[in-house]
């Protein structure tokens, strides 16, 4: 899944740095992305994975890395499985 | 029982209220000769009104951003030049309190900030960067315990009259635009060299002068926290709600003075309805709105308030932008109507209904990080947020 973010991330991140030197738990927003292309990226995502984003995960936490947004996915499809 | 002591004993609306008296009588002079509103200023020190959102064990009265926007929307009513440098200030100290907890020097600059009645002003806005504060071009440079930092700030309000100023900056050179810090410098430790002159249609009063800023300090002064942490969570909604309290201030003096002008029209033709009562209808409707809004969106940070979750959520952020760009627009359409009802009274300067300056401070409403701007981020957000249709919710 990390892949898919990544190469979501770097469609619609239009980072200012390439997202492979981003660590999967550094810091998205120091890393450049704006709250714009966080919406875009999210938008992908929800595309992708065919899913929606709750209210509770709509907020900056849940797009500050890799990681966290890799978190905020697996919670939504386990919450869909079940 | 010290002065300050007695002072803070009573009420702080009332304090208000009695720097507002002082800020009132000099209002047109500082919109006309476009400068410092000293009066006012040292009204609010000698009130003792500068640090009260300071909690009590550095100093301060622990006072609530809500304690706060009251006095913005009272000093509004006085002079808005006073109003928007305090707010301005206050957004400083929000700032302050709420994300340099812990930090022995900044802790300590919030004392100095109660007991010298400091003033605090900001230099966000960056040649090459316009009006966003979330970007910087600039970068501190830290070097052996010392921070250095120039920066061609195109606006920096009440900069020359400002006992420290609020910078921010890349964190080191080699960071993205976004990744920022903000520092505090005190007034001995910058030089401001002049760049441009404050000669505005309104809002005159703020000397939001530019200046190539250049400081130098000791690395303890730089926040510990991310500025994009203090900006999401504190700056930009205290900056709004303080902002729309002030001008909620700036419309409820208009609709006074037109209230005025119509009760004296009737006294002086008994039995008949002056021509202008019900436009004075309209305006008292569109006021309550703009009062409801502010109020609604205080309630709703004070309930998200230490919450950094609800303060990060977007449906929070639209909410605070919504705040700003109702009662920004709302207060010209009620200054316009203040305007319809007083006639030339109101157009002219110098009567008891003069209204030119609440329109033209009025007017930087709109601009103060511009609504096209946060019209474009909440039309972003509302891509994925979801609406909250509840009324009380």
């Amino acid at each position: 899944m990390k892949e898919t973010i990544r190469n979501l991330l770097a469609k619609h991140g239009n980072l200012p740095v390439a997202v492979e030197t981003v660590a999967d738990g550094a810091d998205l927003y120091d890393a450049g992305l704006s709250s714009f292309a966080s919406v875009q990226v999210m938008l992908a995502l929800e595309e992708e994975f065919d899913i929606e984003f709750p209210e509770h995960l709509l907020n900056r936490k849940s797009f500050s890395s890799v990681d966290a947004i890799d978190a905020a996915l697996t919670e939504i499809l386990k919450d869909q499985a079940a | 029982m010290t002065v300050a002591t007695k002072i803070a004993a009573l009420s702080q609306t009332e304090r208000a209220k009695r720097a507002a008296k002082v800020a009132a009588e000099f209002a047109d002079r500082v919109d006309s000769e476009a400068r410092f509103p000293r009066e006012g200023m040292d009204a609010l020190k000698a009130e003792r009104l500068m640090g009260i959102m300071i909690r009590p064990e550095l100093g301060g009265e622990g006072a609530t951003l809500t304690e706060v926007a009251d006095i913005c929307a009272i000093l509004g009513q006085a002079c808005a030049a006073t109003a928007m440098t305090y707010a301005m200030h206050q957004i400083q100290i929000a700032s302050l309190s709420g994300y340099a907890a812990g930090s022995a020097w900044h802790e300590a600059f919030l004392k100095k900030v109660c007991d010298e009645q400091l003033l605090i002003g900001s230099a966000t806005s960056e040649a090459g960067i316009g009006g966003n504060l979330r970007n910087s071009l600039c970068a501190i440079e830290v070097e052996g315990g010392t921070a250095r930092l120039t920066k061609d700030a195109t606006v920096i309000s009440y900069g020359a009259d400002s006992d420290a100023i609020m910078v921010t900056s890349r964190r080191h050179a080699d960071a993205a635009h976004s990744d920022q810090v903000a520092t505090i410098f005190l007034k001995d430790q910058y030089t401001l060299e002049q760049t441009s002159v404050w000669d505005t249609l309104g809002m005159r009063g703020t000397c939001s002068d530019g200046y190539i800023f250049k400081g130098e300090a000791p690395e303890e002064q730089i926040l510990p926290r991310p500025f994009a942490e203090i900006a999401a969570q504190s700056m930009l909604a205290v900056s709004h709600l303080l902002w729309g309290s002030l001008w909620y201030g700036i419309a409820a003096d208009a609709v006074a003075r037109a209230q005025s002008f119509v009760k004296t029209a009737a006294r002086k033709s008994p039995g008949q309805v002056p021509p202008g009562a019900l436009r004075l209808a309209e305006a008292s409707s569109l006021l309550q709105l703009v009062k409801a809004n502010v109020v609604a969106g205080l309630k709703q940070f004070e309930a998200c308030k230490g919450d950094g979750d609800a303060l990060n959520a977007m449906s929070f952020s639209v909410a605070m932008n919504n705040v700003k760009i109702g009662t920004s627009q709302t207060i010209l359409t009620i200054i316009n109507h203040c305007m319809l009802i007083c006639g030339i009274a109101g157009y002219k300067n110098g009567t008891p209904y003069s209204l030119g300056r609440h329109l033209r401070d009025a007017h930087s409403a709109q601009l103060m990080i511009s609504n096209d701007r946060i019209l474009g981020n909440t039309s972003t957000m509302l891509l994925v947020n979801k609406q909250d249709t509840s009324l009380l919710g």
